[in-house]
Parts: structure tokens; sequence; C-alpha cells
């Protein structure tokens, strides 16, 4: 009786186990062993970039390992870690002789903002981290981030190009980069779809700004309104702005 | 055991009635557990908490749900697990299989979810839909590459998709398509945008030194050069060098010397540099500076190091006319003088890089190398790309690439420690062709990881569904116009290269202003003018006009032409008048400008006062550009110019009147007699 009883569990359990997925396999530990340890970790280039989903960053991310001197370490084991869906090329290396570690970012499939965590240890074993904060854009935001550089980009950014010329010094009232969150958060969307469909001055603000009502749909409005959101800094906290978690 | 069981006929009946029942119960069972089910309970007990747990509770709706479009050819039951996508005020929720869609174009229940997405519609399970198993092999399309399913049934570039665009300009830029044929759903086949110069007369241009150099590494010699390396070897290397010197023939032009300089003092240095730059080289040509940054456009090639490549005789009778050599080149024929080719071709000539060709000793090559090489440019398909005396273009060249998005994982040869997955396939290949075997074809190319993705996306669009959608599905690729213009001014016209910057009825480049519709816009007296001594409109742009040295009776032919036939239908040119207008309505129009409209934000009319200068410069505006004209762009610019910067108003009309009445006001005369 107990065998049968067990032959029909074990089909009952294969039927109902049948269709689950096998286990994934687990990575193995990296096999780098750090030749220096260092006391702080600090970002040399490739922070806050704007990129589009599941895609890899343009410029890779940078971060630099400094002793209690504020002197680069060479050799010290850097680890990058991020949400679901980040992956890292390489994830973990050791320093350069300049105490830089280089890595490309792809980011995960959803958009928004990804907190990137890189890692190394000190001499006493403890655990240093840095958060690197980089924006993937979906395709609503990738159509606002279009058309910021098609008409907005020249005046909202004072950073000038051989090839596009800021007009930011030109203008006698400065306009808001589109970063600017300290500003703009505080501003709801209808506010801001207001000033881009009816220029500034519908606000009382600087009449430099044209109203653009007439020349975008109203869906590229909502792109704009919600490229700017995206890529505020410091971040937006309205609804349907979140980090992507874990 | 046996005989406890079955010994007694009334036992085994039980027994058997006992394990029938349970066999019967298991079919119940699976669906009872089925991981769908658990998902939806999932998401009740998710939304039983919010405070529009009613509204969505209303909304949901349990069993296996389906998305069926026969035109598409989808069956979609995504939708039974990932149940709260069109649930807007989900936004906050970020776990799946429950999160809200982001925006997108179109609504989900058109189009359903393999369109984008690919993977298995069918399929109720979160295995057999997402990833390939035996059975069911399409995979779902990682979020990298999903704008390659925007591309699918989209064939011009979107606003929204960057990556597939760029991917479908790197495939036309890089002569992708010169050996990969791709078909377009619509018929015809992508057409390959770059420019590979002819063989043909090479030796006239350079020596076979450096054809060597270039061959073994056509990035040593400019960073930007579009050839791929084909890793060839020094044998083969200097074997197809040898071939190309001894098949070329000399043009007669090429050989021509001019004239020695009159005075025999070196030519100003400063006086080289500032023609270069006066004729707006750079506009066209890079040049890598100091820093290894490629400075310049990239209509022609990087000259970084052309001294070291080209002959003095050769390159002065290109600038002569490069034409001659050419007959299809995008550069234009400037009028320059034969002081002006010397004073170029010196300045060009000191570009050169003394470490290029330091260690190339090539000895004088015998038949059998020449024969050699003959073989070895066939064998890699060189005359795909480049014009060679007989050697014919070879047709279908390498694998067509029509459906390669479709291609099945079961025809793929993977490398080893690599994921099983088609995008993966195709980028590898992109990056490292000849990982797969050394004995390929495909030279190395070198892509960032950027472009590798671009052009993956690109690819992974091209699938059997793309080929057989319903044609009224699908938004065609736009067609390149093929207008020329006709008659002596049209053969100016491609003389100059008018439409290597210029894009008139569609056909042309995008550096400088559409010209469709310039007769209707500027004044035929601003034109001749500025064809004589083009001046900048807009101050802070690099790539300006250059100054082609015309003559009157060019000049005229070209301006009658533009002015007769780049006429708008939308309005008459002649119907607003030049001058005249009341000082009244100037007055108004001035105000206007500077307070309501604030135009100086991006226009200049007064030089001491105003800064913007996104738009063109407006002090001399009522000399350059027609009443009707400039009316007509205040109500509605986009109308004229497709894309332009300035918004739309959506001005009344007597505010646009007075505007205009104020810009007409704005001329050379006027300016002259405020000085006075």
């Amino acid at each position: 009786m107990t065998r049968s009883s067990l032959i029909l569990f074990a089909i009952g359990l294969s039927v109902v186990i049948g269709s689950a997925g096998c286990a994934q396999k687990s990575v193995p530990p990296s096999t780098l062993k750090p030749t220096a340890f260092g006391a702080a970790l600090v970002e040399s280039s490739g922070g806050k970039q704007i990129g589009a989903t599941g895609a890899v960053l343009s410029q890779p991310v940078v971060v630099q390992v400094n002793d209690e001197q504020g002197n680069a370490v060479p050799g010290a084991l850097v680890e990058l870690s991020g949400p679901a869906g980040v992956s890292f090329d390489p994830p973990t290396g050791l320093t350069d002789a300049s105490g830089q570690f280089t890595s490309n970012v792809e980011l995960g499939g959803m958009a928004g903002r990804y907190q990137i965590t890189a890692s190394t240890l000190t001499k006493a074993q403890k655990k240093v981290e840095l958060k690197v904060e980089e924006i993937a854009l979906g395709y609503q935001a990738q159509v606002g981030h279009q058309l910021d550089e098609q008409y907005c980009v020249r005046c909202h950014n004072p950073e000038s190009t051989p090839e596009r010329v800021s007009n930011y010094d030109n203008l006698e009232t400065k306009p808001h980069a589109f970063t600017d969150g300290d500003t703009l958060n505080k501003m709801t969307d209808a506010d801001l779809t207001a000033i881009i469909n009816h220029g500034g001055a519908s606000l009382n603000k600087s009449a430099l700004m044209p109203p653009y009502g007439y020349t975008l749909s109203k869906t590229e409005t909502q792109a704009l309104v919600a490229y700017i959101r995206l890529i505020s800094d410091p971040p937006y906290q309205g609804p349907g702005m979140m980090y992507v978690q874990k | 055991m046996w005989r406890t069981l079955f010994g007694d006929p009334v036992r085994a009946f039980g027994v058997v009635s006992l394990l029938l029942l349970i066999s019967l119960a298991i079919a119940p069972a699976k669906n009872h557990f089925s991981e769908w089910r658990h998902y939806q309970n999932q998401y009740l007990s998710l939304i039983r908490g919010r405070g529009d747990a009613v509204t969505l509770q209303r909304r949901f709706q349990s069993g296996i749900q389906q998305t069926w479009l026969p035109d598409l050819g989808v069956v979609d039951r995504c939708t039974t697990c990932h149940v709260g996508l069109n649930e807007a005020s989900l936004a906050d929720v970020s776990v799946q299989p429950f999160r809200r869609h982001p925006v997108i174009p179109h609504k989900l229940d058109e189009f359903g979810c393999v369109m984008c997405h690919r993977g298995q519609g069918a399929a109720t399970t979160v295995e057999e839909a997402h990833r390939s198993t035996l059975a069911w092999e399409q995979p779902i399309l990682p979020a990298g590459y999903v704008e390659a399913s925007c591309g699918q049934c989209h064939g011009s570039p979107l606003t929204g998709t960057p990556q597939l665009n760029l991917g479908r300009t790197l495939l036309a830029r890089y002569g992708c398509v010169r050996c990969h044929t791709i078909k377009l759903p619509e018929g015809g086949a992508m057409q390959a945008t770059d420019d590979p110069p002819s063989l043909s007369h090479i030796a006239d241009k350079t020596t076979r030194e450096w054809i060597y150099a270039w061959l073994k590494d056509p990035q040593a010699y400019a960073v930007s050069a579009t050839m791929p390396n084909f890793k060839l070897s020094d044998p083969d290397a200097r074997d197809i060098s040898a071939f190309l010197i001894a098949n070329s023939t000399p043009l007669a032009e090429d050989t021509a010397t001019l004239p020695a300089p009159a005075s025999k003092a070196p030519p100003d240095p400063t006086a080289a540099a500032s023609l270069y730059g006066e004729s707006f080289c750079a506009s066209c040509h890079a040049v890598q500076n100091a820093a290894g940054n490629v400075v310049g456009g990239d209509i022609g090639p990087e000259l970084t190091r052309v001294g070291s490549k080209v002959k003095a005789e050769w390159l002065q009778a290109w600038l002569r006319n490069p034409r001659a050599y050419d007959p299809e080149t995008a550069m234009p024929h400037y009028r320059f003088s034969d002081q002006q080719v010397s004073l170029l071709s010196g300045y060009l000539e000191g570009k050169a890089d003394s470490d290029l060709l330091a260690n190339v000793h090539l000895d004088v090559a015998t038949p059998e190398q020449i024969a050699h090489g003959k073989s070895l440019v066939t064998e890699y398909g060189c005359a795909a790309c480049h014009e060679i005396n007989g050697v014919k273009k070879p047709e279908n060249f390498a694998p067509e690439l029509t459906r390669i998005g479709s291609k099945p994982i079961t025809q793929l040869v993977f490398l080893t420690a690599m994921p099983h997955m088609l995008p993966d396939y195709i980028s590898a290949k992109i990056r490292q062709p000849r990982a797969f075997g050394a004995a390929l074809k495909m030279p190395q190319f070198s892509f960032s990881p950027q472009q590798v993705d671009a052009l993956t996306t690109a690819l992974l669009a091209l699938t059997d569904r793309s080929q057989n959608l319903p044609r009224g599905l699908t938004v065609p690729t736009s067609r390149p116009s093929d207008y020329q213009p006709a008659g002596k001014a049209g053969k100016l016209m491609a003389d100059l290269a008018c439409f290597s910057c210029h894009t008139i009825n569609g056909h042309g480049g995008d550096m400088a202003p559409d010209l469709t519709w310039e007769g209707s816009s500027v004044q035929r007296s601003w034109l001749q003018a500025f064809l004589k001594n083009p001046n900048t409109l807009r101050p802070a742009l690099i790539r300006r006009m250059p100054k082609f040295n015309l003559s009157d009776s060019e000049i005229n032919e070209l301006t009658d032409y533009i002015m007769t036939v780049y006429q708008t239908p939308a309005f008459d040119r002649d119907s607003m008048p030049a001058s005249g207008y009341p000082a009244a309505q100037v007055e108004q129009g001035k105000q206007l400008f500077y307070a309501k409209y604030a135009c100086q934000s991006c226009h200049i009319v007064d030089t001491k006062t105003d800064k913007g200068y996104i738009g063109p410069t407006l002090t001399q505006v009522g000399s350059r550009l027609n009443a009707a004209w400039i009316y007509n762009w205040l109500k509605n610019p986009q109308a004229l110019r497709p894309g332009a910067i300035e918004p739309n108003f959506n001005m009344n009309d007597e505010d646009a009147r007075a505007l205009t009445a104020f810009l007409m006001s704005q001329r050379n005369a006027g300016k002259q007699e405020a000085k006075k």
C-alpha cells in the first residue's frame, strides 16, 4: 500500500511541477584576487547618463578607488551591481594603474532611473559603496528626448558644441535646464504643459519662451513633459515615478 | 503486496476504481494548480488593499484571456497573467507580471503583444511563453532590441526609434547592402549610401605602398574610414596592391602639370589654411586633432594623413575639377584659380604621417603576383563596392538578409559559451565575423557597441512577418526622390554638387536649407549677390555655403532657374509690396517683434541690443526675403519648411501684416540712411 501511494504521489507531484522552469544556474564567484585595498570610491565619469531601455550606455562607467589620503589605488577589486535587468561588462575587476575601473553598462528593460552600486573592500574587509545613477528612456520619454533635441535644447541647455551653439547666454531671462528639478518639480504637469503650449507669458514667466501648442501635437507635448519628469535632478516624486526595484 | 490489493475481486475492483478516480482528478487538479491561476490570485490579493480596489476588481476577468487578431495572425494569451497592462492606476506597481504597460503609440488590443515582444502568444506558462522550448522556439525579444518590432511595419524613420533609424542608416552607410541583399516588402531593395571610389584609375591617385598600408589596416590611415579590415596576410596585401596598380588606366587630366608659380617664394602657410577654412572644406572633410577627436563633416573622406596618400599632380587635377576623375563625386567643382589650387594642394600635401609608410617596402611585382592579386580581388568581392577594370560586380555575393530576423535557431551555428539567441548571434557576427571561422570572407568592421546594437536592431526587424503583413497595415519606406533639375542650370547644379548639402523636391542632403521653394522666398538681387559672395545668415553655424568663384553668366543662369522653377503653389510671390508700408504699421510690427512675440530671443534685428542667434540674422531681411514669404512664414512656418524650429504662433492676420511691414523695413539702404 505504501509503495503504490508513493508512486501515485510521485505522479501527481510531477504533473504539478512538470511545467515549472528549471532553476537558473548561479554564476561562479569571481576568482580575481585584489593586490591592494582602498578606503574610498569616487565616480570618475559615466554617471547620470541618459540611455534607452535595454541598451548599452554610450559612455562606460568609470570609478576610482582612493586610499585614506585620496591617492589612487591600483589593483583594488571593484564589483558592480544593479537592479534586475542591468548587466555590466565586466561586472567586476581590478583597478588599473591610475586606480580606475571601467565597465560598460547595459540598462534593464523597464524605463526609469537605475541605481548602480559599485563596491570595494578596505583592508579591514569592510565594504565601501558608491551609488551611480543612470536613466533609461522608454518609448514616450524617447520621443520627448528627440523633441528636446529638435526644438528646446538650444536655449535650455547652456552647453555648446561646434555643431550646435547654445543660445542660453543670449537670453536676458535664463531658461531652466530640463534637469533642474529644484524648480521644475514644484510645477504641476498642467503648468509645464501650459508653458509649452502657450509660452512663458501664459504663466507670467519670460515671454522669450515661445508657444509651441500649434507646432507640437498633444501626444508630443505629453512626451516632452514625461521626458522632463524622468531626467529631473533631484528626481521628480509625482505619480508614476519610481526606482526600478530589485 | 500484489495479492493484498488484487487477490480478492471485490477489493481489486475497489482499487481500480480508486485509481481511475485519481487519474480523472489529474486534469482538474492541473488546471487548478496552473501557473496563470496562481498569478491571477496574486493579482487579486495585490489590488485588495488599494484605494481603487472596487474598480480594478470589476475590470478583472478571471480565466484565460485572449487577444485574437486574424489579420495579423495574432493569438495572444499574455493578458491572462499580465492582468494590469491597461490599468493606469497601477503606475506604482513594479512587480511583474502586474506592471502597467508603458505609453506607446498603439492600443494593446489592436496589435496584441507578440507583434512587438515576440515569444509564444498562445502559451499559458511562463517558460513556454518567454523562452525557446523544443516545440516553440521563438523567445521574447530582449528589451534593448524592441525597436526592431516597429521596423517590421514602419519602413521610414520614426521619432521614437533612434536605434532602429541609426541601424538602417549604418546598413546603407557602411555598404552592408552591397554584399547582402535586403529586399523591401513593397518591392525593390535597400540601397547603399556610401560612395566607394572607383579603382580603375587608382595609379593616378596614389602609390602601391599606400594601397598596401590601407589594405592592411584602413583605420590606421583614417580612424573614421568606413572601409573594413579584411585581415589580409602580407603576401595577399602585396598581390592585391600589385594587381590594382597594374590594372589601373591613366586619365589624361591627372598628369597635366600646373604652370609653375610666378614667384619662387614659398606660399604663406596662413594663406593656405585660411583658404581651406574659407572654402569650408571642413563641412564635408574631417581631420583628427591633437586630442584624437575627429572634427569635421563625414560626407568626404577624412584628410588627417592625406599627404601620405595622394600624388601631387592628381590632387591638383582633382582640386581643379573633381568631376573629371569621378563624375559622380559629392565634391563641388570649385572654380579655383591656378594659384589657389597650388596653395591648397601644398597645404594638403603637408598633412602627412611619415610613420604610415615607413615600414612598407615592396619589390617590383611579378606577373604571378598580379594574377594572384586579381583572383583575391574576385574572392573577397572587392568589386561589390568598388569599380575595377575587368572585374565584374558580383551578384548576391553574401547571404541575403531579407528575413534574417526570423532565422530559426536550429539553422544557426553558435560559438561556444554564447547564449543560443538570435540577437546574440547577429551581434557577435557583426562584432567579430571571423570568430565564426577563419576562412569566412566577411571583413572586420570597427563599430562601437552602440552601432552594433543599432545594426542588430535593424536586422531583427527583417522578419517573415514584415514580408507577409497585409499591405494596408504597413508604412512603406519613403523612396529617396531622384529629382534632377533640367537643362543648363541642372548641369551647373550637378557640377557644383548642390545636392550634397541642399535638398530640392525631396532629393539631397540635410546640411543646408531646403531650396524647394527658394524662388518664392528670396529676392532676385539678393540671390545674385549671395551666389557671388556668400555671406553667412547664421553666425553661429560652422558649416556654411562656400564661395565657388562663379562667373556672372553662371550666376544669372542659376538665379533665373531658381526664381522661376522653385516656387510654392501656396501663395503668389508678388502678392505683397516690398515697401511703402505706413510708418504706424512698421512701428506696431516693431512692438510686436520685441514684446508680444519676443522674436529677439532667436533673431537679431538691431545688432546693438539683440543677441539671439538660433534663427537667421534679420538686419537686412527686407533686402533678402519677399514680403509674401515673410507673411506666410509667420502664419505657419512648418507649412513652408517641415521641421522648422520656429513655432507656429497661430498669429492673426493683422499681427502678421504688421510684423511683415517691420521686417521689410530692415534693408541695406535703410541702414545707410540711418547712419547719415
